[in-house]
């Protein structure tokens, strides 16, 4: 079932009585999906290779760029202009030949997210516009798929697990998404470096878990952390009836782009 | 009134009721036009902002929009 190197590259996961070779053999067979290869979705990329995830997808249509390196640590000097799905992918096949790693060079979008995501068993928002993180619960909710969201700015981070019309989506948290430009992006109001690297590996902890079947999901929770006070936060949620997507009477049934959310940037991007 | 607002003990001088929209501004919360507001529990849909009450003893969250990742 496993080679010897598994056994041996493994171990620490084995011996946990939460995991053990069945466990192993899940996470082999699990499939995550990874939106956005950058704060965020350096780490969770890191680890979930590491982890042994069988098959990791990853989707962002950007390049690395010398802004990024400060705290996308999967991405290094010598890959500034290099597409970060293909970067990203180098470093998760170095660290383990066990991985199959899926590179999306492409923004999502409401014509291609459905069949993005339908491959995988969990997909985790890494994605840094408020476009892409209502597309993302829409499909997910849409397509009955678990999800981990996280959103950082400054010294701040949330996040929150979903599983549709099981738990609270983000839109029974946020229902509509703010104006172009009301909030600001990171690249509008800087991000401490290390931020995106406590959020995400909870995130992947989160899919571990989910492919794992074990210990608690952050559902129904969303998590904040201040790390200049170095505070966490946990505020209640429960499903909201008047949620838009998966509320009693929804309004939203199919997939659409939230085109007034996207910044200038983005749109110059796409 | 004394209440619980995003975990901390907060007061509101001479209010035994107040809207959540009246709150906002008697807090000066920041965006108010964009924060969604919990109150014991259940969130506020925010057409209802000028009618619902809040109370001595309310429990309040403020929870803001964080739109970054990468």
């Amino acid at each position: 079932m496993f080679s010897e190197e598994q056994i041996e590259r493994y171990s620490r996961h084995i011996i946990l009585k939460e995991v053990g070779g069945k466990g192993q053999r899940k996470l082999l067979d699990g499939k995550v999906l990874i939106i956005g290869a950058g704060g965020l979705g350096a780490p969770i990329a890191l680890y979930l290779a590491a982890a042994g995830v069988g098959t990791i997808g990853l989707a962002d249509a950007d390049v690395v760029d010398i802004t990024n390196l400060q705290r996308q640590v999967i991405h290094f000097t010598p890959d500034i202009g290099k597409p970060k799905v293909i970067s990203a992918a180098e470093k998760m096949r170095a660290i383990n030949p066990d991985v199959t790693v899926n590179t999306y060079q492409t923004w999502v979008s409401a014509a291609n997210i459905a069949s993005l995501i339908a491959d995988y068993d969990f997909i985790i928002d890494g994605t840094d516009n408020f476009a892409a993180k209502f597309l993302i619960n829409d499909a997910c909710v849409l397509g009955n798929k678990p999800y981990s969201h996280g959103g950082i700015l400054r010294f701040d981070g949330q996040t929150i697990t979903i599983k549709p019309k099981e738990s609270a989506c983000y839109r029974c948290i946020f229902p509509n998404p703010p104006p172009k430009d009301a909030i600001p992006t990171c690249s509008q109001a800087g991000v401490i470096g290390v931020l995106p690297g406590v959020l995400g590996t909870i995130q992947a902890t989160e899919a571990v878990k989910y492919l794992l079947g074990k210990g608690d999901l952050l559902t129904d929770r969303l998590l904040t952390y201040n790390a200049l006070r170095m505070k966490f936060r946990e505020v209640s949620l429960k499903r909201n009836t008047g949620c838009p997507v998966c509320g009693d009477t929804p309004t939203i049934t199919e997939l659409r782009d939230e085109v007034d959310a996207l910044n200038v940037c983005d749109l110059e991007k796409s | 009134m004394q209440l619980t607002v995003n975990g901390a003990p907060a007061s509101v001088a001479g209010k035994d009721t107040l809207s959540v929209n009246a709150l906002l501004a008697e807090l000066k919360v920041s965006d108010p036009l964009y924060v969604t507001v919990e109150l014991n529990g259940e969130i506020v849909q925010r057409p209802t902002f000028d009618d619902t009450l809040v109370k001595d003893g309310d429990t309040l969250e403020f929870l803001y929009f964080m739109g970054g990742g990468r």
